[in-house]
C-alpha cells in the first residue's frame, strides 16, 4: 500500500514503512523472530567493556551500521573508578529510550506532531539486598518511576494515551515488569 | 440463522448435542443475569415482551428465552446429537454425529465462540495443594474451599466473580491484565442503549482499524443486577478485594505478577474516556443533550502505591485458584484445512474459507455485537444471503 498524500507531521518515523513490514511479518512470521546480542569483556575491579553489533533478524544474520561500545562500571562511593555508567542505570536507559521510540512511532501513527519529549527516570534500590545485609530486601529496583516533559499538538488526554500504548507496546518495559527465564552457562 | 433459512426455504437441521441453550444450562454460574438489558435480547422476529425492559434476566429466564424462540420458530432442532466430525469429499460436507450421518451443501458453525476456557500453560506448575477451577465449572462461592481465592481476570467473569466471592468471606486477590471498562448507567441510561445508539455496536468488521486486536478486546467490566450497579476495580477494592498484576509466570511456590498493573488501568480509563466522548458527542449532534442528565466523569482507577509481585502459594493463605482469562472456540472435530497456526478459523466476516461453510457467534464477526445474542439477527441475515448465493451457483454449475 502507498498513499502519496504529503504527511503534515513528521516525527521522524517511516510509519508506512513499519505497517508493510508488520503486514509482511504477519503472512511470515518466522521472519519474526530476532536474536539480540551483546558481548561483554571484563577490563578491571568493576568496569567491563561490551560491544554491540551484530544481530539476527529476518532470516539472517545483521549488522548495526556501526559498532556500540559501553562502558560500565561503579561509582566512588562503591569503592570503583566510575570508568562508566552503573549497570543498573543502563536499565534505565534502555527502559526511557524504548518507551520514548514508541512515543515517537506511535504519535507519528495518531498523527501527532512531536515538538519535544524528555523523561527523567528513578529507580529505588536498597543496596542491603546486594550487600547481602538482609535478606528480604530484593537486589534490584524496588520500583521505577518515569516521568515524562511532552510538548505537541494534542491535548492533555491523548499524549495519556501515547504514553499508555507505548508502554503497551515496548520490550524494554515488558522485560522489566514481567518474568524472564535467564540460562548462564559457563563454556 | 435457522429462522434466516426458513424465510429463505432452504432445508436444513440443526444438530444441539444437549438441550436448546445448552451453554446456559450447562455451563453459566448460578448468580449470572445478561449484562445487556431485556429490550436489548432481540432475535429475528422475537424480542422481550415482559415487564422490565430495562432489567437483566437472570439464568432461568434467559433459558426460557432461548427455548422460547425454538418454539416460536419450530425450529427443525435435532437434540443430543453431537457433531463428531465434518470433512468434505464428493462436493458435499460429510458430517458424522452419534446419532448417524448427514451429508450436506452447507455448513453453519454455531457451536459457541466460550466453549473452551483459556488456562495458562503454567496452570502445570501450581503446588498441589491449590484447586484450580474454570468458569463453566464454577457456580457459586459455597463449591470454593473456605480461605483465599485468587481470580485470574477481571473482565465481565473475573469480576463478578470476585465480587461475589470476596462477599461470602473468602478474601479475593484479582490479578488483571488488559480490561475495558465502563459506567453500567451514563447520563440516566444503560450504557448498552448509548452505544446502541450512536451506532458503536453496529461498527463492522471491515471499517475498524485494526480487526484482530478489535477481535482480542475482552468483554466489559459489566454486571446485570437490579439496582443496576456500576461493577469495577473501584468498587472490588471498596470490597476489601486486593488488585494485582496480571499473573504472569510461576516460579517454585511462588506465583509472579506483572508489573503493569498502573498502566492496564490507565489504558482502560481512558479508552473508557473516549467512549464517553464518544457518546456525548452523538448526544449533541443528535439534540440528545438537554433531554438527559448531563455528562459525567469518574474517577480514575486507585491502585496501591506497591502491588506485591509475587504470592506464596505454599503457606496455605490462598487455596483456590480460578480462571477467568477468557474462552475460546472447540474446532477440534473439524476435519478441515480451515485454521490458522493459532487454531482460530479463517474467514472473511464469517465466510469460512472453505466453500458453503459459515461460522456465527465469534467475537466481531461482522459486527462489534457479533458475539452477543442481539448481534446474531444481522450477521444470519447477511450470511444466509451469501449461503443461498452460494446454493444457486452450485446448482448452475452442476446443471451444466
Ligand atoms: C459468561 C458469559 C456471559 C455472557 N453474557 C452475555 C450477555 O449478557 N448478553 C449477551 O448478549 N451475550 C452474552 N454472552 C455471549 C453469549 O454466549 C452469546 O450471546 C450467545 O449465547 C451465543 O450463542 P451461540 O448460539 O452462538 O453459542 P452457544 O450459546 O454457546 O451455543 C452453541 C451450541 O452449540 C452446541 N454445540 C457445540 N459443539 C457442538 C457439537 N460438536 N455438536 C453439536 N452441538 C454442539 C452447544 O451445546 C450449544 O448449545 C455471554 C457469554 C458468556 C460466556
Amino acid at each position: 500500500m502507498t498513499t502519496t498524500t504529503e504527511a503534515s507531521v513528521n516525527n521522524g518515523v517511516n510509519v508506512e514503512a513499519l505497517l508493510e513490514a508488520k503486514a509482511a511479518l504477519t503472512e511470515a512470521p518466522e521472519a519474526a523472530k530476532f536474536i539480540w546480542r551483546a558481548n561483554c569483556k571484563w577490563v578491571n575491579g568493576t568496569h567491563s567493556n561490551s560491544v554491540v553489533k551484530s544481530f539476527f533478524g529476518l532470516g539472517e544474520e545483521q549488522n548495526h551500521r556501526t559498532e556500540f561500545t559501553f562502558d560500565a562500571d561503579h561509582p566512588e562511593v562503591f569503592a570503583s573508578e566510575d570508568n562508566g555508567a552503573a549497570p543498573i542505570e543502563y536499565v534505565l536507559v534502555g527502559l526511557a529510550s524504548c518507551l520514548t521510540a514508541g512515543i515517537a512511532a506511535i504519535a507519528q501513527h495518531r498523527e501527532i506532531q512531536l515538538r519535544s519529549v524528555s523523561a527523567t527516570l528513578e529507580g529505588g534500590m536498597d543496596i542491603q539486598g546486594i550487600l547481602g545485609i538482609d535478606s528480604d530486601v530484593r537486589n534490584g529496583f524496588d520500583g521505577i518511576k518515569v516521568t515524562y516533559d511532552i510538548d505537541a499538538d494534542a491535548s492533555r488526554t491523548d499524549i495519556e494515551a501515547l504514553v499508555a500504548q507505548s508502554q503497551k507496546r515496548s520490550a524494554v518495559f515488558d522485560i522489566v515488569a514481567n518474568p524472564t527465564n535467564i540460562t548462564v552457562e559457563i563454556k | 440463522m435457522s429462522r434466516c433459512l426458513t424465510e429463505r426455504s432452504i432445508d436444513h437441521v440443526v444438530l444441539e448435542q444437549g438441550e436448546v441453550a445448552n451453554s446456559w444450562r450447562k455451563e453459566r454460574w448460578e448468580s449470572l443475569r445478561l449484562l445487556t438489558p431485556n429490550w436489548q435480547s432481540k432475535l429475528p422476529g422475537y424480542s422481550y415482551d415482559g415487564e422490565d425492559p430495562d432489567g437483566y434476566m437472570e439464568l432461568p429466564e434467559i433459558i426460557d428465552f432461548i427455548d422460547g424462540y425454538a418454539k416460536f420458530l419450530s425450529a427443525p432442532v435435532q437434540t443430543d446429537t453431537t457433531v463428531t466430525s465434518v470433512a468434505y469429499k464428493n462436493d458435499r460436507y460429510q458430517l458424522s454425529t452419534n446419532q448417524g450421518n448427514w451429508q450436506s451443501k452447507a455448513v453453519v458453525l454455531a457451536s459457541g465462540a466460550f466453549k473452551i476456557p483459556n488456562v495458562p500453560l503454567f496452570n502445570g506448575a501450581l503446588p498441589s495443594s491449590i484447586t484450580t477451577i474454570t468458569p463453566d465449572q464454577y457456580r457459586s462461592p459455597d463449591q470454593l474451599e473456605e480461605g483465599g481465592v485468587l481470580v485470574v481476570g477481571a473482565s465481565a467473569t473475573g469480576l463478578q466473580f470476585a465480587d461475589e466471592i470476596h462477599r461470602s468471606g473468602r478474601p479475593v486477590t484479582l490479578a488483571i491484565g488488559e480490561h475495558v471498562r465502563m459506567p453500567r448507567v451514563y447520563r440516566g441510561r444503560d450504557i448498552q442503549w448509548w452505544m446502541d445508539a450512536a451506532g458503536v455496536l453496529d461498527e463492522r468488521y471491515d471499517e475498524v482499524d485494526d480487526i484482530v486486536r478489535a477481535r482480542n478486546v475482552p468483554s466489559p467490566q459489566l454486571v446485570g443486577t437490579p439496582g443496576r450497579l456500576t461493577m469495577d476495580l473501584n468498587s472490588v477494592t471498596d470490597l476489601g478485594v486486593k488488585l494485582i498484576g496480571r499473573f504472569a509466570g510461576i516460579s517454585g511456590n511462588r506465583a509472579q505478577f506483572s508489573g503493569s498493573l498502573r498502566n492496564v488501568c490507565a489504558l482502560a480509563d481512558l479508552k473508557m474516556g473516549r467512549l464517553l466522548d464518544t457518546i456525548d458527542e452523538w448526544a449533541l449532534d443528535n439534540a440528545m443533550d438537554d433531554r438527559v442528565e448531563a455528562p459525567e466523569r469518574y474517577p480514575a482507577t486507585r491502585v496501591d502505591d506497591a502491588p506485591p509481585l509475587s504470592i506464596d502459594l505454599a503457606n496455605g493463605k490462598i487455596r483456590t485458584v480460578i480462571w477467568a482469562t477468557g474462552f475460546r472456540p472447540d474446532y477440534s472435530w473439524l476435519d478441515l484445512p480451515v485454521l490458522d497456526r493459532k487454531g482460530q478459523i479463517r474467514h472473511d466476516g464469517g465466510v469460512v474459507d472453505s466453500p458453503g461453510m459459515y461460522v456465527m457467534g465469534l467475537t466481531f464477526l461482522r459486527r462489534r455485537k457479533s458475539s452477543f445474542i442481539h448481534g446474531a439477527g444481522d450477521d444470519a441475515r447477511d450470511l444466509s444471503d451469501h449461503l443461498v448465493t452460494y446454493l444457486e451457483e452450485c446448482a448452475t454449475t452442476s446443471s451444466h
